[in-house]
C-alpha cells in the first residue's frame, strides 16, 4: 500500500515512515502543507496522513482542497487537538477519520488499512465469508458451517464491522467508534467483555478460532484456509 | 510638600479646582452683566429725566427770553437735588448754575456728552469726585447751556454691586478649600492605606486584605470587592498549588516504574525470552500516562469551555441505554447486579459525547466499587428522574461507598481513597463527571446508600419535548 505522511514534526515523521516501511507499505513524507498537498495530487496514493497544523497549508484546507478538485483518496487525520468538536470538524472537512495524539503506532496501522479498504470494497456487498463463517446481511442471520448462530443486535454489529475488516487488526477505539459510535474513552475494558461474548458463540466448539487478540493492538477475525 | 503635589493629582481635588473656577467665572460673568445692564437703564432714566427738564426749558425760553432763561436756571440749580445746570458764553466763562468747575472739552461739543464725565459743584465738600452726564445746546449769541444729572446714584448701586461680587467670589475659594481640604485629604488617607495593603498582598502575601472603615462607602464597597477577588485568587492559587503538587506525584510514579522497568530490562541478559514481555509492560504503562494526560486536558478543555460548544439536541435515555448496554456485560462477568430504570425518550439540548463519557465513568466506578461490598448480591442500578426542571442520572451501589467526609474531596483531580489504590484508573473519573455537570450548570453529587454510594449527577434542562 502506497501511503502520504504529511506531518512537520520530523522526528516522529521519520519514526512512522521506518515503521510503515517495515509492515511492508510503501510510504513517502512531506514536511509541510504546499508539498504535502502537490504530492497528493500527483495521485498514486492509497491513503493520506494528514497533520492537522502544519507550516505553509493548513491540513484542513489541504484535504478541502483536494475534495474539490474530486480527489477522493481516504483522508486520515492526525491532531494533537483531542476534543470532540475538533474531531467533527475535521471529519467535516472531508477526512474519512480522526486519531488524536499520542497515539500508538498500531493503533494508526490498523485504521490505515481499515481506510485502504473502505475504498475497495464499501458498504454494498450482501455478504461476508470468514473461512466458514458466513453473514447473510440481507436477512440479518450468521451461520458457522451448517450452525445458526443467534446474536444480539449489538453482537451482530460487532461481527459485522469485524467481518467487513476481515483479516485487518481493529483496535478497541476503532469498535467502540464504529460499532457504538462513542468518541470517549472507556475507563475499564468493557470492549474485551463484548468481545469474548462474541467469541463465545462464534468459535466455542470449533477447531479453528476466528476471532483472535492481538496483544497491544486489539483483535483480528481471520481465517488460514481463506 | 510631597503631599500637596499628590494633593493637585488626585482627582477629587481637581474635579473641585475645576468647579470652584467655573462657579466663579460664571458669577463674575453674571454680576458683570446684571450691573451692566442696570447701569445703562439708570442712565437711560437719567437721561430722560434730563430730556424732559430740557423740554421744559426750552419752552420757558421760547415764550420769554434769555434773561428768563437764565433767572429759572438760577432758581432751580440753587434748589437742591441732583440736577446739573450750566450757562456759559463763547469763551468758556461759567455765567450761571450750580457747576463751579468741569472739563474744558465738554462744553465744547453739543449733544450727548459721550460718557459720565468729572465735575465739580457748589456746595460740594471735598469727597469723591462727582460724575455726571448732560447734554449740551447752544444758545443764541455763542452761548451754551448744559443741562444734566449727577450720577451718584447708579454709582452707589455699581459699588454695591461690586462688593457683593468680591464676599460671593471670597466665600466661594473660602468653602472650595475647605471642601476639598476635607473631602482630598480623607480620600488620600484611605486610598494611602489601600494601597500600603495592595503593595504587601503583591509582595507575595495573599492572606492580607484591605482595610474596611466600616461607614460602607464606595472606597468600602470597592475593598470588599477586591478583598471577594483576592478570597477566589488565593483560593485558586491554593487549588492550583494542590493539583501541581497531584500531578507531580501522579505522573511521577509510573514514569518511575517505566524508568524503573527499563533498566532493569537494560541490565539482564538481553536474551532473555522475557525481554518481550518488559517491553510490552512499558507500552501499557506508557498508554496508561497517556491516557491520564488525555483525561488531565480533556478535563481542562472542559472547565474552560463554553457553554454551547458542541451542544447538540439529543436523546439522553438513548445514551443511558447506550450505556448501560456497553456495561452490561462487564457487570455480569463481576457478578454484579446492574440494573436500568427504562424511560421515554428524553430530548435535551448538551454535549452528547460528554454526558455519555459522564455516565459511563459513574458507571464504571459503580461496578468497580460494589464488588468490593460485603452486601450480597452486588448491585448497581441506573435511573433517570425529573423533578421540577432538574433532571437527576443517578447512579447506585451497595458497595463499600465513601464516607461522608470525603464525598467532596473526590470530586478534586486525582483524589484517590486509600482502598482504592489498588484499583487500576486515573483518579480524574470524577472530576471529569463533576467539570461535565458544571459545563451543562448542573451539579455532581454524592451521598450515603447505607450501604454504598449515590452518585447524583444533576443537571436543569429544559426538556426540548417530550
Amino acid at each position: 500500500m502506497k501511503i502520504l505522511l504529511i506531518e512537520d514534526d520530523l522526528e516522529a515523521a521519520s519514526y512512522l515512515v521506518k515503521s510503515l516501511k517495515e509492515v511492508g507499505h510503501v510510504a513517502e513524507h512531506a514536511s509541510d502543507g504546499e508539498l504535502g498537498m502537490s504530492m497528493a495530487l500527483d495521485g498514486g496514493y492509497d491513503v493520506l496522513v494528514i497533520d492537522r497544523m502544519l507550516p505553509k497549508k493548513e491540513g484542513l484546507s489541504i484535504i478541502a482542497d483536494l475534495r474539490d478538485s474530486g480527489d477522493q483518496t481516504p483522508v486520515l487525520i492526525l491532531s494533537a487537538l483531542s476534543q470532540v468538536d475538533d474531531r467533527v470538524t475535521g471529519l467535516r472537512a472531508g477526512g474519512d477519520d480522526y486519531l488524536s495524539k499520542p497515539y500508538a503506532f498500531s493503533e494508526l496501522l490498523a485504521r490505515i488499512e481499515v481506510l485502504s479498504r473502505r475504498r475497495i470494497s464499501g458498504e454494498s456487498e450482501t455478504n461476508y465469508r470468514v473461512g466458514d463463517l458466513e453473514m447473510d446481511r440481507l436477512a440479518h442471520s450468521v451461520k458457522r458451517g451448517e450452525q445458526e448462530i443467534i446474536l444480539q443486535p449489538r453482537e451482530y454489529r460487532l461481527l459485522e464491522y469485524l467481518m467487513k475488516n476481515a483479516g485487518r487488526v481493529v483496535t478497541r477505539t476503532m469498535l467502540l467508534e464504529n460499532v457504538w459510535d462513542y468518541h470517549f474513552d472507556p475507563q475499564t475494558n468493557v470492549i474485551d467483555v463484548h468481545v469474548s461474548r462474541l467469541r463465545s458463540k462464534i468459535d466455542k466448539g470449533f477447531d479453528e478460532q476466528l476471532l483472535q487478540t492481538v496483544r497491544g493492538s486489539g483483535y483480528i477475525l481471520k481465517s488460514q484456509k481463506g | 510638600m510631597i503631599r500637596i503635589r499628590m494633593l493637585f493629582r488626585m482627582t477629587a481635588v481637581r474635579l473641585s479646582l475645576i468647579y470652584a473656577l467655573v462657579f466663579g467665572l460664571f458669577a463674575v460673568v453674571l454680576v458683570t452683566y446684571t450691573t451692566l445692564n442696570t447701569t445703562r437703564l439708570l442712565h437711560q432714566q437719567t437721561r430722560q429725566t434730563i430730556d424732559e427738564e430740557i423740554l421744559e426749558l426750552s419752552v420757558i425760553f421760547r415764550r420769554g427770553s434769555m434773561a428768563r432763561l437764565i433767572r429759572v436756571i438760577e432758581r432751580r440749580a440753587r434748589a437742591p437735588g441732583a440736577s446739573l445746570y450750566l450757562i456759559a458764553d463763547a469763551s468758556g466763562r461759567i455765567i450761571a448754575g450750580n457747576v463751579r468747575e468741569i472739563e474744558p472739552g465738554i462744553l465744547g461739543k453739543t449733544g450727548w456728552t459721550r460718557n459720565p464725565f468729572p465735575y465739580e459743584g457748589f456746595g460740594q465738600t471735598d469727597g469723591p469726585v462727582h460724575f455726571a452726564i448732560a447734554r449740551v445746546f447752544e444758545l443764541p449769541g455763542g452761548l451754551r447751556a448744559l443741562i444734566g444729572r449727577d450720577l451718584g446714584e447708579p454709582d452707589r448701586f455699581r459699588s454695591i454691586a461690586r462688593r457683593s461680587l468680591i464676599l460671593a467670589l471670597a466665600g466661594m475659594v473660602l468653602l472650595g478649600i475647605l471642601t476639598w481640604l476635607f473631602v482630598g485629604r480623607r480620600a488620600l488617607k484611605r486610598i494611602d492605606s489601600m494601597s500600603g495593603s495592595t503593595k504587601r498582598i503583591l509582595a507575595g502575601d495573599l492572606q492580607e486584605r484591605l482595610p474596611l472603615s466600616g461607614s460602607g462607602d464606595e472606597f468600602d464597597r470597592m475593598s470588599e470587592n477586591l478583598n471577594q477577588l483576592l478570597g477566589r485568587i488565593s483560593k485558586l492559587d491554593e487549588g492550583l498549588k494542590q493539583v501541581s503538587d497531584n500531578i507531580a506525584h501522579d505522573l511521577k510514579t509510573p514514569l518511575t516504574r517505566l524508568r524503573n522497568k527499563a533498566e532493569q530490562t537494560l541490565s539482564a541478559d538481553p536474551a532473555k525470552k522475557d525481554y518481550r514481555q518488559a517491553m510490552e509492560d512499558i507500552i501499557a504503562e506508557s498508554d496508561t500516562l497517556i491516557k491520564t494526560f488525555n483525561a488531565l486536558l480533556m478535563i481542562a478543555r472542559v472547565e474552560a469551555g463554553s457553554r454551547t460548544g458542541g451542544f447538540t439536541e439529543f436523546d439522553l435515555s438513548n445514551i443511558i441505554q447506550d450505556v448501560h448496554e456497553l456495561y452490561e456485560p462487564l457487570a455480569e462477568e463481576a457478578g454484579v447486579e446492574f440494573k436500568l430504570s427504562t424511560n421515554d425518550p428524553i430530548k435535551i439540548n448538551g454535549n452528547r459525547e460528554l454526558i455519555g463519557q459522564a455516565i459511563a465513568n459513574l458507571v464504571d466506578n459503580a461496578i468497580k466499587y460494589s464488588v468490593e461490598g460485603v452486601e450480597k448480591p452486588h448491585r448497581v442500578s441506573l435511573e433517570i428522574s425529573n423533578e421540577d426542571g432538574q433532571l437527576h442520572v443517578v447512579v447506585t451501589d451497595n458497595g463499600l461507598g465513601i464516607p461522608p467526609e470525603d464525598q467532596e474531596r473526590v470530586k478534586d483531580r486525582f483524589v484517590r481513597l486509600d482502598k482504592s489504590r489498588s484499583k487500576p484508573g486515573t483518579g480524574l473519573g470524577l472530576s471529569l463527571v463533576d467539570a461535565v455537570a458544571r459545563l451543562h450548570n448542573g451539579a455532581l453529587t454524592l451521598r450515603d446508600a447505607e450501604p454504598g454510594l449515590i452518585a447524583d449527577f444533576m443537571i436543569p434542562v429544559k426538556i426540548i419535548e417530550k
